[in-house]
């Protein structure tokens, strides 16, 4: 199916390319398909992108590549939410707030979104330890 | 809004396994400790909304900017 995008004009994606977000993003619950689109091969971020709402496109990224020591426990109902079995089926990222001056961009390690990729479905969780990571982590402090 | 005025040590059950604590009073902060089933998401107010605006912000990035930092890489 051709849907409109943010960043990339109309683009072609598969339906088992959707993701499923039954609560949406916090502050955005309305949208709830979404399909990951990378920005280029060799880039690091991806746009978390609304199959129905061009606007609505999210930056995302690995947190692992800006932070190596990022991690944190799943609670048991973003688990069961999630219908997450086994590590392996969990991918996280990280909402990115990029800035002109590209040192200044941020990222979201405080609420990631976990993707269970074998059922395709995500959720913005927010970690139980809400000290420990910031809402807003330089991306200029680590990685890349 | 129910208001209800307690004082320290006392508590209030909400619904069948919820249990608010009033543990302790100084100046102007109020310790409340929470007794609820782990299924039950238990934020400071401020934090969900904070995130919320976080991730406007997120959104906010235009075209361009996104253009610029790809010809960085």
């Amino acid at each position: 199916m051709l849907i409109e995008t943010k960043f990339f004009g109309s683009t072609e994606i598969t339906e088992n390319q959707i993701i499923n977000f039954p609560e949406g993003i916090l502050g955005f619950e309305e949208y709830n398909k979404f399909a990951m689109i990378p920005v280029d091969s060799e880039s690091p971020f991806i746009i978390l992108q609304s199959i129905n709402e061009k606007q609505i496109g999210f930056v995302m990224a690995y947190p692992f590549l800006f932070n190596s020591q990022y991690e944190f426990d799943v609670s048991d109902l973003d688990k069961k939410e999630l219908g997450i079995e086994k590590l392996e089926d969990v991918s996280v990222y990280s909402l990115v707030t990029l800035k002109e001056v590209f040192e200044e961009s941020t990222m979201n390690l405080l609420s990631p979104i976990i993707i269970n990729s074998k059922k395709n479905l995500g959720k913005q969780i927010v970690l139980n330890d809400q000290e420990k990571y910031p809402l807003r982590y330089l991306l200029s402090k680590g990685g890349v | 809004m129910l208001v209800l005025t307690r004082k320290k040590d006392e508590s209030i059950i909400i619904g069948d396994n919820i249990e608010l604590k009033i543990l302790n009073i100084e100046g102007e902060s109020v310790k409340v400790g929470i007794v609820a089933p782990s299924s039950i998401k238990i934020y400071r107010s401020e934090i969900y909304q904070s995130i919320t605006e976080q991730n406007r912000e997120v959104l906010s990035v235009s075209k361009d900017l996104l253009e610029i930092i790809k010809k960085k890489k």
